[in-house]
């Protein structure tokens, strides 16, 4: 393999077999084959609407509160002492953070195709209290599933999807997180496809979700690009987002793809280290594979099993990635690089004290990164940040955290 | 194409007699690879028709709960694809029904589909399922299984419109796998109406037998497929007499349960029509 062969990466994708490059596809069983081909279509009329695409900005401008701000930090700025650094505040969205610009997409889409009942997995439960907001909105019944160990450690949010009507159902098999809950969520929808929708929470899963997630989440990147262009004259030289299954990373890269001088940065969880089961950096450390219907990077052993991951970020905490990651880091449009738990903790006590912004412990992520480069840069270098959630739900666990190292 | 595979050459011989195929289904290593080949053993000197070896994943999303579990028990004792080759290679497969393997794509794609395959073959595996690749992307596949002399079952589902089920036939070899709605296992006294529906289009598009998996667990529920399929599968009821095998009574016994209730399916699939 050399370098030219590798093609230039470009946002005409995925063509009309979901492939982004030669990542992506379908690999699901034959019961939910229609149903794919179905949810397609119907997103593909619905994105021609422009009823559809009316319902939806009014619902992100005065449900949601868009547009968020891109915002100037101007201190954290100053502690790194090179670029001016400008955050995109996804953290002000209703619910507290970018999950949301998707479950309302695809809640509007549940309503066309007339299904009365949404299903989705959570990890964190950022994307568990969006849908379920999404839901108690337009009065559908909804259930997520989410990990015994994670609604141990994320009981605020358990109980505000309780609270919003949903009903969230423990997922005992395997690992206990994020990946069991995909596969319980799949299992539910190959016996209720008739009336289901899965609204997926990532950039993951068979077509069309990776391109639908993605397109939803793009806001993020159009407006900040807008912004970056409004308040300074000019695209920023770097943006940085951080990456799990990867879905505010791929609404903020999406915009700027084709605008060849903005270096584009995706933050990995780097967990404890490099050793197989102390992080969650699939681009960095894994192999080409199938997981959960996609073809992408995903963290296997030699035999084709999912090897089992770590990060201090519940929403990190997932050995897979979206097609369209793998076909940017194979491209070389997108360069991932991976943080470690106690230099996210470290970004999310900065970020606290330099900003006045608690967070998520996920976009602290992204927050360490750009704390450990932005001083190499010149101070006429602008570098945008996604931060792409509020950190209220990980304050128990970084203070357990904290304790431990006083101790 | 003058040669018959191995699983159609055993159809035919039970067309000609008049009798249902019985194909349960067992999970490779549950709970380890000599006890998964004393009940190939054990269900071929039973008479069973063809053996579906599952191979443990950890991500299973065209499963179940309980072969779930009992994918995870496997592979929580250290189970890997080569101990399957092994374990399959030990035995006398020329004398023993054709074993099927049920496999992930995940895990064909990490060795690589040829490697895969010519490893399975060669330990003795007659055919493979892919419950994750849909007939679309397996063309490949499906070549290459070909030409090593096995068969690629393709699936069908109850959601499956007729027009992709006429695509999915022109890909199929050896039987057609069809699936019910996850969510009906249970015990049945009646085929569900569009079942039998279903079967009954099939039967006018295809020559190739056609197997049925819903959730039989009785010989006595065999009778209601005699007109409309060729084959039953059987998993979760062989399965969950492996679940407490923790003793070695614990596994002579499932043994002796699994034999059982396999000749007693044995006696109902195969009695005239």
């Amino acid at each position: 393999m050399t370098a030219s062969t590798v093609e230039k990466a470009t946002s005409h994708v995925p063509d009309p077999l979901g492939r982004f490059g030669e990542f992506g596809r379908r690999f699901v069983p034959e019961t939910l084959m229609h149903a794919l081909e179905q949810l397609t279509d119907e997103y593909e009329r619905a994105k021609q609407d422009p009823a559809f695409q009316a319902e939806l900005d009014d619902l992100l401008k005065n449900f949601v509160g868009r547009p968020n701000p891109l915002y100037f930090a101007e201190r954290l700025t100053e502690h790194c002492g090179g670029a001016r650094i400008y955050l995109k505040r996804e953290d002000l969205n209703h619910t507290g953070a970018h999950k949301i610009n998707n479950t309302m997409g695809q809640v509007l889409l549940t309503r066309r195709m007339g299904k009365p009942r949404v299903i989705a997995e959570t990890g964190a439960g950022q994307h568990g209290v969006a849908t379920a907001v999404a839901c108690a909105r337009f009065g559908l019944e909804c259930v997520v599933y989410m990990g015994e160990e994670d609604i141990r450690r994320q009981k605020l949010n358990v109980f505000n999807m309780r609270t919003m009507g949903a009903e969230v159902r423990s997922v005992t098999s395997g690992s206990r997180t994020l990946r069991d809950a995909i596969n319980e969520a799949m299992r539910d929808w190959m016996s209720t496809v008739d009336s289901t929708h899965y609204i997926i929470g990532s950039v993951v899963g068979p077509h069309p979700f990776p391109m639908m997630v993605r397109d939803f989440q793009s806001i993020i990147g159009r407006e900040a690009r807008q912004q970056c262009l409004d308040a300074t004259g000019r695209l920023p030289d770097e943006v940085i987002a951080c990456v799990g299954g990867g879905s505010n990373s791929a609404g903020m890269f999406y915009p700027f793809v084709e605008d060849d001088g903005v270096a584009l940065i995706g933050v990995e969880a780097g967990g404890r280290g490099p050793a197989p089961g102390d992080h969650a950096s699939t681009l960095s450390y894994g192999n080409k594979g199938v997981l959960h219907g996609s073809y992408s990077y995903v963290l296997q052993d030699e035999d084709g099993q999912t090897q089992d991951v770590h990060s201090i970020s519940a929403g990190l905490d997932y050995p897979g990635v979206g097609p369209e990651h793998s076909y940017w880091k194979d491209t070389g449009r997108v360069n991932y690089v991976a943080i470690r738990d106690d230099e996210a903790l470290d970004a999310f006590q900065k970020m606290a004290r330099l900003e006045g912004i608690l967070p998520a412990i996920e976009s602290s992520h992204a927050i360490a990164q750009v704390l450990k480069t932005a001083g190499n840069r010149s101070k006429d270098d602008i570098v945008v940040v996604c931060l792409s959630g509020r950190g209220d739900k990980d304050v128990y666990e970084v203070a357990r955290l904290l304790g431990q190292e006083i101790d | 194409m003058t040669q018959q595979t191995r699983i159609a050459a055993t159809f035919s011989t039970l067309k000609a007699d008049g009798h249902l195929a019985f194909m349960p289904f067992i999970t490779a290593g549950d709970p380890s690879i000599e006890a998964t080949q004393s009940l190939i053993r054990e269900l071929g000197r039973r008479g069973v028709d063809l053996i579906e070896v599952g191979f443990p994943y950890s991500d299973p999303i065209a499963d179940g709960p309980v072969i779930q579990a009992s994918y995870t028990r496997a592979l929580n004792n250290g189970l890997h694809v080569d101990d399957i080759f092994r374990g399959v290679s030990e035995l006398p497969t020329d004398e023993l029904p054709p074993l099927v393997a049920m496999v992930s794509y995940a895990l064909l794609f990490r060795r690589g589909v040829e490697a895969f395959v010519r490893q399975a073959v060669a330990s003795g595996f007659a055919g493979f399922i892919i419950p994750d690749l849909p007939a679309d992307e397996a063309a490949d596949v499906g070549e290459i299984v070909r030409a090593s002399g096995a068969d690629l079952v393709q699936l069908i589902a109850p959601t499956t419109p007729n027009d992709r089920a006429q695509k999915i036939l022109a890909a199929a070899s050896g039987f057609v796998y069809c699936i019910s709605t996850a969510g009906v296992t249970g015990v049945r006294d009646e085929l569900p109406p569009e079942l039998t529906e279903q079967l009954r289009w099939l039967r006018s598009q295809t020559d190739l037998p056609l197997a049925v998996g819903f959730g039989i667990s009785r010989p006595e529920q065999v009778d209601m497929l005699h007109d409309v399929a060729d084959g039953i599968i059987v998993g979760s009821a062989i399965v969950k007499h492996l679940a407490d095998t923790s003793s070695p009574d614990g596994l002579t016994s499932a043994l002796e349960a699994v034999g059982e209730f396999a000749g007693s399916m044995v006696a109902a699939t195969h009695s005239a029509r």
